[in-house]
């Protein structure tokens, strides 16, 4: 297949100013939120309707071009990273909001509308789109539905797939699928359930019906401070123990409160070991209730601070702090991979001591910000990438901690997916039967294995030899770094 | 998962053993999960019964950890009881408790009840799954931690499978904390219209409501709608009180009274005898053409409007009528025959799905 009939052809279906093939063009698409990786794509493909995105995916199966869909491009495991022999479908301008069914409380959206735009159309209702990745402002429904994205709101009402109740899809032959209906309710297997968290494997999302909620008559957000990060993990347990069902259980340790405060000054007390976030909502009558039993149990947990929101904006201040807990993390350190594995919640004081020791032990350091309530940890581990040998140590240690988790009976993701990152680690948590089973799967849907080729699978390359030298995608001249 | 074994029938594979049943799977040539009979019918010239029944009781339930995993033949009932010790329960409502339903038939019918309106179906509590697919191997799906993106989202998908894409050998759930007390607004309304203008009232408002129904008998013009209402003691007649002058009216009742008015929805009780029960997923805006076409049939619309559950004996009319309608439907209890009626477009990520997990379609059609 050459390259040059491909793009030939694909002008029938899109203006010239809409494939970029130009090399200045084409590197804002060399990697994802995930730096470390870079690949340059052939091409991208800017489509701004759902049949010039079919008509994209047509033409890359009858030329068996390989295609990377693409939202804002804020993977954290290299979801996004292009593959090298192919090209990119940018969806972003892929972003009109179709209908929005305020009595019914559903929408229809495009897949590259920015997940916080659908809350924006709606929020002159009293509803929203729950879920609420830090990324919100930028990162889209497709990139949501592809890794079935969560937030600090998870608890509570779940996480991106609990929210979509169908789908418009194409697969990666170019046909068309339509998942799921506007109802809460279905008859059949649950489609749209297996497609939400597939990564990119089984085509494009092109729209999907959201779900809308009414936004919570009141909300009650405290902090509390404690000198341990046990005392914080302890007071978790105790709060879910009770019977409460917050809608967001957060906790932060020292660098990254410390981090968060020089970036958005949310008023954190810095010399706090942990900090924990506890958010009640629901309705006045009952989260008084709540309130209360809450009151009882932070007091008895014994921080040495506790600080109530009194207003809204005081309670968005708190939650700036914790949102931007990342990118206040990227000024601590030129470089920084995220980790979001997964533990249960009654073993999280024993992961992050274990964490700690890791990091002690390699050096490096870690800061931990995390979804208490749901035990998906944060970590973030800092590295200088223009120091040799750096990003290995940093992956190794990543790697330990991914261990780890599945060690204690967890997960190696709980949100940002597998990706290009975490492939490897899959056949730690599942059977070789598993695996089959899924790629049996994948095949069924994609055989030419067109969509996101690469990601999420083992491919071949022994684990252990990934500790020393570059990076194996690197070895394989799958990827590069700049 | 069936409702009654026919007279050729062999006798079914019964069984703790779940090599033994992987290796039925590969050995037979149709294949037909069942577990307590309570929903579903065995697709037609089953070959091979697996009666799950056997493959009974908890593998692993910590209460600190909300987090339950039960072998796919446990009665829901026992699984209730169990988690109600610790103040816990499964929020979306699971149907026929009291006639023996189990775990695994519950995902695979997605039975969901009317309390399914508050935290959301089978769907979005299940977070683990084993299961033997058409070729006999045993498979794992999800886990056992409450958030993970990690592989594909299997347990999902078995929900509503209707035994069509595997067996399901056992089943982690995530639950929630019960609520301590509960309280439901009954409203009489002269017509349904009435009735279903009142429903945008209530979904959209920003109360915590638990269940919202409207029950629609076969020979009445007026229906009666019920909302419920559930959380700590403290605040709960406070939030009664609002719910109430929210819709104008209205009697509250609670304690056992309250209990029996949706213990009666979640066991099929107000079924007229002998009649089956078809489930219709729709949106409040379908429903009044839709019932316009059921006078006479006893019939409720429930989970804010979201689905109908339609008392009927032929269940030729209400296919034809949901076809008609461009509906689609499931009967479930007391029928023999193929349980998915109504409208259906072709799927082709489905059929690309059952050729990876069932490719001799041992488990009969989709
Ligand atoms: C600062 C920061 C904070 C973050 N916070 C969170 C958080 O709190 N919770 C969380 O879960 N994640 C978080 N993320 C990760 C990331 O934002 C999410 O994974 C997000 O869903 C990605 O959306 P995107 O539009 O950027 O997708 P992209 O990165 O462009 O793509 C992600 C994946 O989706 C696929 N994809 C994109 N669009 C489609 C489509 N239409 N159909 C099929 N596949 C598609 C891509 O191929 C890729 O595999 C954060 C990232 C950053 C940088």
């Amino acid at each position: 297949m050459s390259l040059g009939a491909f793009l030939a052809a694909l002008q029938r279906y899109l203006p010239a100013d809409r494939i970029l093939s130009h090399p200045a063009a084409l590197a804002a698409y060399e990697s994802d939120a995930l730096t470390a990786f870079r690949q340059r794509p052939l091409a991208v493909a800017v489509p701004e309707t759902q049949d010039e995105v079919i008509a994209t995916v047509r033409l890359c199966h009858q030329h068996r071009m390989p295609f990377v869909a693409r939202g804002s491009g804020t993977s954290l495991s290299g979801g996004s990273l292009p593959v090298k022999d192919g090209i990119v479908i940018a969806l972003n301008r892929l972003n009109r909001i179709l209908k929005v069914d305020i009595t019914q409380r559903f929408a229809v959206v495009e897949a590259g509308v920015i997940n916080l735009d659908i809350t924006r159309a709606v929020a002159h209702s009293g509803l929203l789109f729950a879920p609420d990745p830090s990324s919100q402002p930028i990162c889209t429904i497709g990139g949501n539905i592809a890794f079935n994205s969560g937030g600090a709101h998870c608890l509570k009402y779940g996480m991106t797939s609990n929210h979509i109740l169908g789908l418009k899809v194409v697969l990666p032959d170019g046909e068309v699928a339509h998942l799921g209906s506007e109802s809460l309710e279905n008859v059949d297997a649950d489609w749209v359930g297996l497609f939400v968290g597939s990564e990119g494997l089984f085509g494009i999302a092109l729209e999907a019906t959201v779900r809308l909620l009414p936004k919570p008559e009141t909300y009650r957000t405290l902090l509390a401070a404690y000198r341990s990060m046990e005392a914080a993990g302890d007071t978790v347990s105790a709060i879910i123990a009770s019977g409460l069902l917050p809608g967001a259980l957060e906790i932060m340790d020292n660098l990254s409160i410390q981090a968060a405060e020089a970036a958005v000054k949310a008023g954190y007390p810095t010399d706090a070991a942990a900090l924990l976030i506890v958010e009640l909502e629901g309705e006045r009558a009952q989260v008084e209730a709540e309130w209360e039993r809450l009151q009882v149990i932070i007091e008895r947990s014994r921080p040495y601070l506790v600080k109530v929101a009194q207003t809204e904006e005081e309670r968005l201040k708190i939650w700036k702090g914790r949102k931007s807990a990342f990118s206040a993390v990227g000024r601590l350190s030129s470089d920084y991979i995220v980790q979001d594995g997964v533990v249960p919640r009654r073993r999280l004081g024993e992961a992050l001591a274990r964490i700690d020791q890791l990091s002690a032990k390699w050096g490096i350091r870690v800061a931990n910000v995390f979804h208490a309530g749901d035990g998906n940890l944060h970590p973030l581990i800092m590295f200088d990438g223009r120091q040799p040998g750096a990003l290995e140590r940093a992956e190794a240690l990543a790697g330990e901690i991914i261990d780890l988790c599945i060690e204690l009976g967890g997960s190696i993701t709980g949100e940002h997916g597998v990706g290009m990152e975490k492939r490897r680690y899959m056949p730690r948590q599942f059977g070789q039967v598993d695996l089959e089973a899924m790629q049996r799967l994948r095949r069924a849907i994609d055989p030419l294995e067109l969509a996101n080729r690469g990601k999420v699978f083992p491919e071949g390359e022994p684990p252990a030899l990934h500790h020393v030298g570059p990076h194996p995608l690197e070895r394989a001249g799958v990827i590069s770094r700049e | 998962m069936s409702e009654k074994t026919d007279a050729h029938e062999a006798t079914p594979v019964a069984t703790q053993d779940v090599s033994a049943l992987c290796e039925a799977v590969r050995c037979a040539s149709r294949v037909c999960a069942r577990g307590a009979s309570t929903k579903l019918p065995c697709a037609e010239g089953t070959a091979t019964v697996l009666d799950l029944t056997k493959l009974s009781g908890v593998i692993d339930y910590q209460p600190t950890e909300f987090v339950i995993q039960v072998w796919a033949g446990t009665p829901v009932r026992a699984v209730q009881m169990l988690l109600a010790e610790h103040g816990q329960y499964l929020p979306f409502d699971p149907l026929l408790i009291e006639q023996g339903a189990t775990i695994g038939g519950t995902v695979a019918a997605n039975a969901n009840g009317p309390e399914r309106y508050r935290y959301g179906g089978v769907r979005d509590f299940i977070i683990g799954v084993h299961f033997i697919d058409g070729e006999g191997h045993h498979l794992a799906g999800g886990g056992k931690v409450v958030k993970n993106a990690a592989g594909f989202d299997f347990p999902k998908l078995l929900v509503g499978s209707r035994g069509r894409l595997g067996v399901i050998t056992d089943v982690t759930f995530k639950v929630f904390p019960k609520p301590e007390a509960y309280a439901t607004l009954r409203l009489t309304c002269a017509h349904l219209a009435e009735a279903l203008n009142m429903l945008p009232k209530l979904t959209n408002c920003p109360y915590d409501l638990n269940a919202v129904d409207v029950v629609a008998e076969a020979e009445r013009e007026c229906v009666e709608l019920r909302v419920r209402v559930g959380g700590l003691r403290g605040g709960l007649a406070a939030r009664m009180d609002r719910v109430r002058a929210l819709v104008g009216g209205g009697e509250i009742v609670s304690g056992e009274d309250e209990e029996t008015l949706w213990r009666e929805a979640r066991e099929f009780t107000w079924l007229p005898k002998g009649a089956c029960v078809v489930k219709v997923p729709l949106t409040p805006a379908r429903i009044p053409a839709l019932d316009a076409q059921l006078r006479g049939y006893a019939r409720r619309y429930s989970v804010g409007g979201t689905v109908a559950w339609i008392a009927a004996e032929d269940i030729g009319a209400i296919d034809a009528l949901l076809r008609a309608q461009d509906l689609p439907g499931l009967v479930m209890l007391r029928s023999l025959q193929e349980p998915r009626i109504g409208a259906r477009l072709p799927n082709p990520f489905a059929e690309r799905v059952k050729a990876a997990l069932d490719p001799h379609n041992k488990f009969g059609d989709l």
